[in-house]
């Protein structure tokens, strides 16, 4: 639908931009129903298999002398742990297992969509809305667990003056809750982007005055996409600490 | 007619959000400068510090980010 837009429009492209982030079903071209085996499904399918291949094989000799696998396993394990540790202390290591889930989850949906021809499952809002809602309820229901009604002091800020703390309780109140959206959107966003850029780039490379240009351009975007996609999935986990952190210390 | 105007409006929003993009840029700019700077006059602590740096980052990038929220918005929802 979006190329036949495209088409109609005059537009000098061969495809659209945001061809790539429809959903299709794998076989056929039915409809597509919640047990449909779509593009999304498949390499969010591949993504769970990568991360268990790092994880779990490489991890199961356990060799004194690591082999790649196994020293790539340990070091991301350590970078987790030790952001956990940083952000919200020694107590939020008890959650450690859901943060390291979240991270590798993201970091390797990412990293597989910037193969050719794959899918980014994290240029879709929908997956990471959902990410982003069970932080949120997680957190939120923590905090409450934790520290029942004291948690609410997280909105009442006592170390400000009495007559501002009204107002400051509304801005924090907006902002607890405008989290989800903003985690959810942030991930979602920059992945999107940064494809769709790069589509762009693809498309102007079928004009041949500027083909070289275009090709120089989506190395660039490319190389800057690899690094976007690790330092979205880490910002991700450690906004997810400091929410964590917060539902663990309320007090302001 | 007057559905044309409001189409034409439409647009011309989604146009005027990409302005938050700028200030997106400026915040995030100003958060890595500062770091950068600080960085630069004690070495030693830059390493501690890079996490913060990040939130930062990602604080002012969120503000950004719900212009374009508002682009989709209006784009698909309006």
């Amino acid at each position: 639908m979006a190329t036949e837009a495209a088409h109609d429009e005059g537009s000098s492209l061969v495809f659209h931009p945001m061809d790539q982030f429809m959903v299709k079903p794998l076989f056929g071209d039915g409809p597509v129903h919640w047990y449909t085996i779509t593009n999304v499904t498949f390499w969010m399918a591949i993504t769970v298999l990568g991360v268990l291949a790092l994880l779990v094989l490489t991890t199961s000799k356990r060799a004194t002398v690591p082999s790649r696998g196994q020293s790539m396993a340990e070091l991301s394990y350590g970078f987790i742990y030790k952001m956990i540790e940083d952000v919200t202390g020694k107590d939020g290591l008890k959650y450690f297992p859901y943060v390291m889930t979240l991270f590798m989850f993201i970091v390797f949906s990412n990293m597989l969509g910037l193969l050719p021809l794959s899918f980014t499952t994290t240029s879709h809002i929908a997956v990471t809305a959902v990410l982003a809602l069970l932080v949120f309820g997680f957190v939120t229901i923590l905090g409450f667990v934790k520290h029942g009604t004291h948690f609410l002091g997280l909105f009442w800020v006592t170390a400000a003056p009495l007559p501002l703390r009204p107002v400051l309780a509304v801005i924090e109140l907006i902002s607890y809750f405008v989290r989800p959206v903003s985690h959810s959107i942030r991930l979602a966003g920059n992945m999107m982007a940064g494809h769709a850029v790069i589509k762009v780039f693809a498309g102007f490379a079928a004009i041949a005055a500027v083909s070289p240009v275009s090709v120089i351009a989506i190395t660039a975007m490319y190389g800057l996409e690899v690094m976007v996609a690790f330092i979205q999935a880490y910002v991700f986990t450690i906004l997810t600490c400091v929410y964590l952190k917060d539902a663990l210390h309320p007090a302001h | 007619m007057e559905g044309d105007i409001a189409e034409l409006g439409k647009y011309i929003g989604v146009g005027l959000t990409a302005i938050g993009m700028g200030g997106a840029a400026m915040g995030v700019g100003n958060v890595a400068g500062n770091y950068l700077s600080g960085a630069l006059r004690n070495p030693s602590a830059a390493a501690s510090q890079t996490a913060t740096l990040f939130i930062g980052m990602a604080f002012a990038e969120a503000l950004g980010i719900f212009s374009f929220l508002i682009a989709l918005l209006l784009m698909f929802a309006v």
